[in-house]
């Protein structure tokens, strides 16, 4: 704190911002990131689902791509992905409509945190499972 | 003596244009929808890729399986209306924050437009125009029901 010509206090940094630094600015940075690659990814998904109206080999040959463990990979991240932004989506309405959201929305961040390596325990492994035990023909 | 003191407030005055307040219907539908959204992708996930073989069980027949129930057909055309117009109003408010001339805006904004429309449309009609038994097509490609009919 510095002594202003006002005579009064003044902060070296804004206090009380929610979105500058830490936890707050890099939960909104990761939502922005994870925002977009779900929307790109969405985007090829509808196209790829819309070839059921071509035709069944179509269709099969498409979603065969999705089925090798590289993008299998890719699907955990994007599953990843996914999960973060649906957990901090729940944290920023806390945050706007909860009486202490913005108090406890360091918290929250964590508990977000949490909930993913949860969520992520749980589905990784069934699905690489899935992806890889199938590999070499079986 | 008794003195009745003014308040020093200047009186509130409504400065906002008249008409809808778009943002403010954006910034709700950005946390209505999320919340849906939530449930229906979780819901599509667990079904699709944890159940049973996951990935691994997905072709033809069984997307033709799902949509032949209208519970599926509703589900997902709920999660391509939200998720699209969610994802696309997302993208506009990242292209007003970070395109710096005005036409870049527009043509980046125009483009989401387009996108989101055509996949609206597109995703729609492939739902409720999609023959789960086509005519001509290898059985062992369908679902078991279409040997059936």
């Amino acid at each position: 704190m510095a002594i202003n010509t006002a005579g009064t206090m003044t902060p070296k940094r804004p206090a009380g911002t929610l979105y500058r630094g830490r936890e707050g600015m890099w939960s909104w940075v990761l939502h922005r990131i994870t925002g977009v690659a779900i929307f790109f990814f969405l985007l090829v998904h509808i196209l790829d689902t819309s070839m059921v109206r071509i035709s069944p080999e179509a269709y099969n040959a498409v979603i065969s791509t999705y089925q090798n463990p590289i993008m299998g990979l890719g699907e955990t991240a994007l599953v990843a992905a996914i999960v973060y932004h649906a957990f901090n989506g729940i944290r920023i309405i806390l945050i706007d409509l909860w009486s202490k959201g913005a108090k406890y929305q360091r918290v929250m961040f964590w508990v977000v945190m949490g909930l993913w390596v949860i969520t992520m325990l749980g589905f990784a492994p069934r699905h690489l499972i899935n992806v890889f035990s199938h590999v070499g023909g079986a | 003596m008794a003195t009745t003191i003014e308040s020093p407030r200047a009186p509130h005055t409504v400065r906002r244009s008249r008409g809808v307040n778009w943002e403010k219907w954006g910034w709700i539908y950005m946390r209505a929808s999320g919340v849906v959204l939530l449930v229906l992708i979780f819901g599509h996930l667990f079904v699709n890729l944890l159940v049973g073989d996951g990935i691994k069980a997905i072709d033809f027949a069984f997307v033709g399986g799902k949509w032949s129930d209208p519970f599926w057909q509703v589900w997902d055309t709920l999660m391509l209306w939200l998720a699209m117009i969610h994802g696309g109003n997302g993208m506009r408010t990242i292209v007003n924050d970070y395109a710096t001339k005005a036409v870049t805006r527009k043509v980046l904004l125009g483009a989401i437009l387009v996108a989101v429309v055509a996949m609206i449309v597109l995703g729609t009609l492939v739902i409720y125009t999609f023959d789960p038994c086509p005519v001509g097509s290898p059985a062992e490609l369908l679902p078991s029901f279409c040997a059936t009919r």
